[in-house]
């Protein structure tokens, strides 16, 4: 049974996401928050995502959304007293299509624009950055040495437990399976342990908002996809950066325990929310990496398992109250890049709800009605 | 058991860490194993699973078999990439 009846807010999702904004509200001032999670913490996307934070993206409010996160990201370890691991080895993107080239050129000349310390280098300069490098094939690269990698679960715990010791109160294995409504706005919740009243409800859900949509009715424009990964044995330290390519369609990361993390996107990868690894994967990357870093032919697969991005029309997360429920707000959408923004994206809908603003003024790009108004900008730099 | 007993070979991982994961509330296996690394290793788990399962069994008051054991995660040993992609003559 609930131990508590009633909340000022409701966090659906013990992800990045519900857990940094859970921290955010408490932090400022929110004194009655309930956060329900149907498993356990980080067992949806953000305990199976690559890990990697980056800047280098190809639309303005990526940009800044990034950059405004790598800078909480500098502090988070001290802020959250848990140590998150962050290190800040780069991420090294490569251009092999002469339209890559182009599209780089003009990403990082908005990158710069933006004060994000982005540039475009050469092959050799590439070579000098990760000298086990195959460069056959590359014309270029880009390469910003703030990007880097954080370890998902202890941020997430970090998020957690520093929620906790605000007030904020977490139920995990507890799931949400009605919401109700009066008047088109949020009135209750209903879970497998218990009924609490809320006026407000936060829709955190990752690859699973879709489904918390449908309980007050409204079709959310996300939808779901399997992403496969796999890691490697821990080994010596071989490359920093992040090796990224949207052409060939990879990324690839030594982490700081040594272990080598690496994924791509299917593009044939039906929508849906099947999580099962399959070993079509697992040979097609090793064929993939063994090519751009040979020396990876000797190191051994540990173990691969698959996780949900949630994709939204524009690879733009969506931040924001639903226009048809009251109280009924959102943040979904990552497209696969909610662990790196949720430092960010978690501080700027906790402003919204409380104040009605973010303190960046960009809710008018984020809200869900950016795409009936037709603003759609789409990110070029996603896999 | 002593704080300082390695339970996780392959990871490091003393009791002393998976006692104050318990104690913090972490009560499965996915939970020790992603606050401690315990189980993320070479072995993926199979010297310290049983003996965390048995630890969180006595911390909880349940009987071994009512606490689930994590998601196997294939392989089931650890294969050279080379060998994955199909070039191990060369």
């Amino acid at each position: 049974m609930m131990m508590i009846k009633r909340a000022d807010i409701v966090i659906i999702g013990g992800g990045i996401i519900g857990c940094s904004i859970a921290y955010n509200l408490a932090k400022m001032g929110c004194k009655n928050v309930v956060l329900f999670e149907k498993n356990s913490l980080s067992s949806g996307a953000t305990g199976r995502c690559g890990a990697g934070i980056r800047q280098q993206f190809g639309t303005k409010t990526n940009c800044i959304l990034a950059r405004e996160s790598i800078k909480i990201f500098e502090n988070l370890s001290q802020e959250l007293e848990y140590d998150i691991e962050l290190n800040q080895g780069g991420y090294l993107i490569l251009a092999y299509t002469e339209k890559e080239v182009n599209q780089f050129k003009k990403n990082v000349a908005l990158q710069q624009s933006l004060d994000i310390n982005a540039r475009f280098i050469n092959v050799e300069e590439a070579k000098d950055i990760v000298p086990p490098l195959n460069t056959e094939g590359i014309l270029a690269a880009t390469f910003c040495p703030t990007d880097g990698h954080a370890d998902p679960f202890k941020t997430n715990f970090a998020y957690a437990e520093a929620a906790q010791r605000l007030g904020v109160k977490i139920y995990t294995f507890t799931e949400v399976n009605e919401i109700g409504t009066e008047n088109n706005k949020i009135v209750a919740v209903n879970t497998d342990k218990g009924k609490l009243l809320t006026p407000t409800v936060i829709n955190a859900a990752g690859g699973y908002s879709g489904v918390i949509g449908k309980m007050v009715g409204v079709d959310l424009p996300v939808y779901s996809q399997r992403h496969q990964i796999l890691i490697t044995e821990p080994i010596d330290p071989l490359f920093k950066p992040m090796l990224m390519s949207f052409s060939r369609n990879f990324y690839c990361q030594q982490t700081p325990h040594g272990s080598i993390i690496m994924g791509f996107g299917d593009p044939n990868e039906p929508k849906g929310d099947d999580i099962e690894s399959s070993w079509q994967f697992a040979r097609e990357m090793a064929q993939k990496m063994t090519k751009v870093v040979p020396l990876l032919k000797e190191v051994s697969m540990l173990r691969q398992w698959a996780g949900l991005y949630n994709v939204s029309p524009d690879a733009q997360p969506i931040l924001g109250e639903h226009p048809q429920v009251g109280g009924f707000y959102m943040a979904i959408g990552f497209s696969g890049h909610g662990f790196m923004l949720a430092p960010v994206a978690s501080k700027l809908i906790s402003e919204l709800i409380l104040t009605g603003r973010t303190s960046l003024s960009i809710e008018d790009k984020l809200d869900i009605g950016r795409f009936k108004r037709g603003e759609l900008i789409l990110e070029p730099s996603v896999l | 058991m002593k704080d300082e007993t390695i339970i996780c070979r392959c990871e490091d991982v003393t009791w002393g860490e998976i006692r104050q994961a318990l104690e913090k509330g972490y009560t499965t296996l996915d939970e020790i194993k992603r606050v401690t690394r315990a189980g993320m290793g070479r072995c993926q788990g199979k010297t310290c699973q049983k003996i965390i399962l048995g630890e969180i069994a006595k911390f909880c008051h349940k009987k071994i078999e009512e606490v689930s054991i994590s998601t196997f995660r294939p392989p089931t040993k650890p294969v050279k990439l080379g060998t994955l992609a199909g070039d191990d003559d060369d």
